[in-house]
């Protein structure tokens, strides 16, 4: 009973998240997707009068971006980062907008299974090539269809390796690179190799834990 | 971030092309050299260039992608008998993680993988690297005046928190120091750039890519606009493969150098038949030290005669209020590179 009711709490957490994704999203739409991005505008700000034919003619770019195994044709600002067309356009809220300037890590996915910042990727550097976020982990070892999580997620939540969570998608997605890179002889070297991927609950010693843990299951599935 | 057109190029010269094309002729006097001003940017990894234009720092109207060119040896690492060449286009961890570059050019691979993060290196070009902009706060913040941003409107950095500020190379214009780890390790050991532009292929020593403040920090290198750097040459030499970086920093991993030293050594038992210095964290461009390497030569290296050195290379240090102490920090990480360098077993 209890289970089932944090279950619906957090579905419609997550169906709240996505309706005001959409609703601050549809004004913009086709419009300038860059809006939407640090440094730009503070609510009282006025809204500068940039339209689609002041811009230059390039500016409006239609790309389709490979998503967790799924194209998807979207037109997009050329400021748009992949950040922002993942979690505006493509509604992908996983991957986390934290500091937007390539220093915390929060926004870490992986595009031809090597880890990035999205943050610092324009979306039309990502045009065709494959992009794997947190979103499409679970599914990413070929195992049946559902929702079985992949080994790097269930050693997170064995280990405790979060408090708020906000930068555990980013951890995640760094955290199974770093296997896939062979960087995990030793907790220095794990640590080395984390250092792109900032906790402000300093969850460290547990995401360590998480990702010894992880890696020889994923060896195994592999 | 202002609006850009944004052209993805198909191979080295329709990037040159596009770059030129593209570029408005000058109307406001900025000398021609003043790249990191120019309207048109090539976009690598983008790492400085997307962080910047978001920041408002850099405002280019056009966006010419080269991530994806492939030309022959655009993106590799070719070891000969004459040394290294690396393509532009090889990333920070293709080259940090290459076995013949750790083999026998330790201190290269050791300047990659000690800097920014492993989601940077993936990202980001050798080529690109080494023309990353500093990381001084005035520079990047647009509400201060900085020479190197608005030339002409002053140096905020000078009476300000300069504790990230250059001791060397720097002028009464300018103080930013080059926050860059690679270009130190290229510039010890001599490293020759090929570029192409608009006047077709070019060679030249990296030492002479980055230029000094003087009266103009907002032209920071030689090149001109259009020109795309296309590979980097390492000479082969005795002293590479005893080599290493070592890096000094506030914490133990990603974050930039506070000090850092780029040593290369050929022994002849204890004493130095062949030194070669760069210096990285309070330096305005590159920093090859060859008061130090020269006074090193001929020399038997220990503690006494590595400090010596040390001290001439920070001979010419000018310091402000709140960086004096990366003078003493600096020498005394020139010393422990020496005398770790000196020790280091040489694998068969």
């Amino acid at each position: 009973m209890a289970a089932k009711e944090s279950s619906d709490i957090k579905s419609s957490r997550r169906r709240f998240l996505l309706t005001s994704a959409v609703s601050a999203t549809l004004p913009v739409v086709g419009l300038a997707a860059g809006c939407a991005a640090p440094g730009g505008l503070r609510p009282d700000d006025p809204v500068p009068p940039v339209a689609i034919a002041s811009l230059p003619p390039s500016a409006v770019l239609p790309l389709t971006l490979r998503v967790n195994g799924s194209e998807h044709r979207v037109q997009l600002d050329a400021r748009t980062t992949l950040l922002d067309a993942l979690r505006e356009a493509l509604r992908l809220a996983g991957s986390k907008k934290g500091c937007d300037h390539g220093q915390c890590g929060a926004c870490t996915v992986l595009i031809d299974g090597e880890r990035v910042l999205a943050c610092l990727t324009l979306a039309a550097q990502a045009q065709g090539r494959a992009v794997t976020t947190i979103e499409g982990l679970a599914t990413m070892r070929g195992t049946t269809v559902g929702d079985a999580l992949h080994p790097m997620q269930q050693a997170f939540i064995d280990n405790d390796a979060f408090q708020c969570g906000y930068c555990t998608p980013g951890q995640i997605m760094s955290a199974v690179a770093c296997v896939t890179e062979g960087r995990t002889a030793n907790d220095t070297e794990i640590r080395e190799y984390m250092s792109g991927n900032l906790c402000r609950c300093a969850a460290y010693p547990n995401i360590v834990a998480a990702i010894r843990q992880a890696a020889p299951q994923m060896k195994g599935a592999r | 971030m202002k609006p850009f057109a944004y052209t993805a190029a198909a191979d080295v010269p329709s990037a040159v092309n596009a770059a030129l094309r593209s570029a408005p002729p000058r109307q406001d006097g900025v000398d021609d050299g003043a790249l990191t001003l120019a309207p048109v940017q090539f976009l690598g990894g983008g790492t400085t260039l997307i962080d910047l234009m978001k920041l408002d720092v850099m405002r280019p109207t056009t966006l010419v992608d080269i991530s994806r060119l492939d030309e022959p040896g655009l993106r590799s690492v070719q070891m000969s008998a004459e040394g290294l060449r690396i393509g532009a286009l090889a990333t920070m961890r293709q080259v940090a993680d290459d076995a013949a570059v750790r083999r026998y050019y330790p201190v290269l691979s050791q300047s990659l993988w000690l800097a920014a993060s492993q989601q940077i290196r993936n990202m980001a070009f050798v080529g690109g690297n080494v023309l990353q902009r500093t990381r001084c706060s005035y520079f990047r913040d647009t509400s201060w005046p900085c020479n190197k941003r608005e030339p002409g409107s002053g140096c905020s950095a000078l009476e300000g928190v300069n504790r990230w500020h250059a001791v060397l190379g720097t002028s009464e214009q300018c103080i930013a120091s080059y926050p860059g780890d690679w270009a130190t390790a290229l510039v010890a050991l001599d490293a020759t750039v090929e570029t192409v532009g608009p006047g077709g292929l070019r060679r030249f020593r990296f030492a002479e890519l980055h230029r000094l403040p003087g009266s103009t920090p907002h032209i920071e290198t030689q090149l001109q606009p259009g020109e795309l750097i296309t590979s980097f040459n390492v000479p082969a030499g005795p002293y590479t493969r005893r080599s290493l970086y070592l890096k000094v920093r506030d914490r133990a991993s990603y974050e930039f150098a506070l000090a850092s030293a780029a040593v290369a050594l050929q022994m002849d038992g204890a004493t130095v038949r062949e030194v070669r210095i760069g210096l990285g964290g309070p330096v305005a461009v590159p920093w090859r030290a060859r008061e130090a390497e020269a006074l090193l030569t001929g020399k038997v290296l220990n503690e006494a005669s590595a400090t010596e050195a040390a001290r001439a290379a920070f001979a010419g240090a000018r310091t402000r209020e709140h960086n004096a102490f990366r003078v003493p920090l600096s020498q005394q990480t020139l010393v422990r590179a020496l005398l770790q360098a000196q020790t280091m077993e040489m694998a068969a």
